[in-house]
């Protein structure tokens, strides 16, 4: 694997580490770690960073949903002139292209389910070549990014073994 | 009740007296542990979870299930190119750790001298003894980077022995040994008609070059017993499978003191052993990776506290120099003051003594927050 390769899956891992410790896990310096991370940020292959919270512990638990929209297309509009158009609001926080018996998947977060519907009958359905809008609230979270929820498990093995 | 003067003779484990330590203290972060920090992969576990569920509970063959033994000698066959019949030269057993007791009971008689290369993993002493056979250490040390040789077979009275157990990538110090440092043992062996033991339960985490088995080497094959498992590689410790591959004669013999004690291996962990020759390979990759950053990140830990610490190339343990000459003092005052568990080396055996196992199979957030007491503990 080469470095870049390794970065970004350390980084994946966990992007608080710091350089030192990344350069100390790759074998290498801090400032090639420095130079690479800042080069797949200019090439914006690195995004951002953001946290995976378990909102269950804490007071302020968001409203998601998983919002199906249907489209129609014409000679004029195609799907990422839809998506141009839904991609500015703050309230969604991924719009996907997929395929199956839908075109757009979104998922919306708000403070409240009346946030969220009324965002939703207002703001997306609205949009003329969307046809149909199907919203999923979002029970429980399970799994983000990788990141198992829940109590966990106790590490029951040896202090000490073999 | 009468205890056997065997067993009398073989103390506690060293470890044994940590792990007791660290059992009182709360907030410890432990570079004790021999086992990975993974969970078996998913795979592994589901076919373990559908055997339960189609109520495959029964005893296997003594031998092992037929599926596992070929698929183990296909694994064989394609990563060493060495060629074991499934059905003759196979053994599963529970963990590596009972292929290799058996060994010791099927080949060893009262009073047989067996070579074993230390420091090593902290069960071959006793198994020998258990076994009636007198273990002869043959030390290594960190100016032959801990590798095994012929000097020291022969300085410390291996050419009488019957047999010679190693274990490389090994367990506590992370060398391993190339094809080309193996050959002079292998002649060794051949030389001394010694039958080998050698246990490559860590050949998958071999971080620099490729492991070589020394059954590999010209007339070894069919002297050599090569055990390994599924404990370290895939994680699968609790699962406690591992199997020994030999001559039809070795794998025989074995068998029936398997047969008599342990009869089979738990059927349950067979099936998942399948699965994860079948399908887990890329969990191991994974790990493997994992393992190395942390193996860097440790070494270079080690390094910028001045410690000095031996460049581990297999294992999940590096082995540095004890910063006290008193190791087990230096282990014992570290737990106590900071809350960070590692073993003093010397209860590997000869070799071992002034050294520290670390292991670094855990998270890296613990390895980090663990070096970082060992470094304030140093200032």
């Amino acid at each position: 694997m080469d470095i870049r390769a390794e970065l970004l899956s350390l980084l994946r891992e966990n992007a608080r580490y710091t350089t030192v410790d990344l350069a100390r896990m790759l074998g290498t310096d801090e400032s090639e770690v420095t130079e690479q991370i800042e080069a797949l940020e200019a090439e914006g292959v690195l995004k951002g960073y953001q946290a995976v919270v378990d909102w269950r512990r804490t007071d302020e638990e968001p409203v998601r949903a998983l919002v199906e929209c249907n489209v129609t297309l014409d000679r004029e509009t195609g799907y990422d002139d839809i998506a141009a158009r839904l991609v500015g609001f703050p309230e969604i926080q991924s719009l996907r292209l997929v395929s199956g018996e839908y075109d757009f998947s979104l998922t919306v977060e708000a403070d409240s389910m009346g946030e969220v519907s009324r965002f939703v009958s207002e703001k997306v359905a609205p949009v003329p070549e969307i046809t149909q809008t199907v919203t999923h609230y979002l029970m429980e979270s399970y799994k983000e990014r990788g990141f198992e929820f829940g109590d966990g498990h106790d590490d029951d093995r040896l202090s000490v073994s073999p | 009740m009468k205890i056997s003067e065997r067993v009398e003779r073989v103390p506690p484990s060293g470890i044994r007296r940590f792990f007791e330590l660290t059992e009182e203290l709360d907030d410890v972060i432990s570079l004790g542990v021999g086992e990975p920090d993974f969970t078996a992969p998913w795979s592994a576990r589901e076919a373990a979870i559908d055997s339960l569920e189609r109520g495959r509970t029964s005893y296997t063959a003594n031998r092992g299930m037929a599926a596992l033994r070929e698929a183990i000698a296909e694994r064989s066959r394609e990563r060493y190119d060495l060629d074991y019949d499934p059905d003759e030269e196979v053994l599963v057993t529970a963990g590596a750790s009972e292929a290799i007791d058996v060994a010791f009971r099927a080949f060893v008689d009262p009073g047989d001298r067996v070579a074993i290369a230390q420091p090593s993993y902290v069960s071959y002493v006793p198994g020998v003894t258990f076994a009636g056979g007198e273990p002869v250490p043959i030390p290594t040390g960190e100016a032959d980077d801990f590798e095994l040789t012929a000097e020291a077979l022969r300085e410390h009275g291996a050419a009488d022995a019957e047999a010679l157990v190693f274990c490389y990538p090994n367990n506590p110090t992370g060398a391993t040994m190339s094809k080309q440092d193996l050959e002079p043992i292998a002649a060794f062996a051949r030389e001394h008609d010694l039958t080998v033991l050698a246990d490559e339960i860590y050949a998958d985490l071999t971080y620099e070059g490729d492991h070589t088995s020394i059954a590999t080497l010209p007339g070894m094959r069919e002297r050599t017993v090569v055990f390994n498992g599924f404990s370290k590689a895939y994680a699968m410790t609790g699962l406690r499978l591992g199997y020994a591959l030999a001559p039809p004669e070795a794998i025989t013999a074995m068998n029936r003191v398997h047969q008599y004690s342990m009869l089979s291996a738990p059927t349950t962990a067979q099936h998942a052993a399948i699965d994860a020759l079948d399908n887990c390979d890329d969990a191991v990759v994974e790990m493997r990776s994992q393992y190395d950053r942390r193996r860097r990140f440790v070494l270079s830990r080690f390094d910028e506290m001045g410690i000095d610490c031996f460049t581990a190339k297999g294992a999940f343990y590096v082995f540095p120099e004890s910063p006290w000459e008193d190791a087990e003092a230096f282990a014992e005052a570290l737990l106590d003051a900071e809350g960070v568990a590692v073993v003093p080396g010397d209860v590997f055996g000869a070799g071992g003594e002034g050294h520290l196992r670390v292991s670094y199979a855990t998270g890296m957030n613990e390895l980090r927050e663990a070096m970082d007491r060992i470094e304030r503990f140093l200032d």
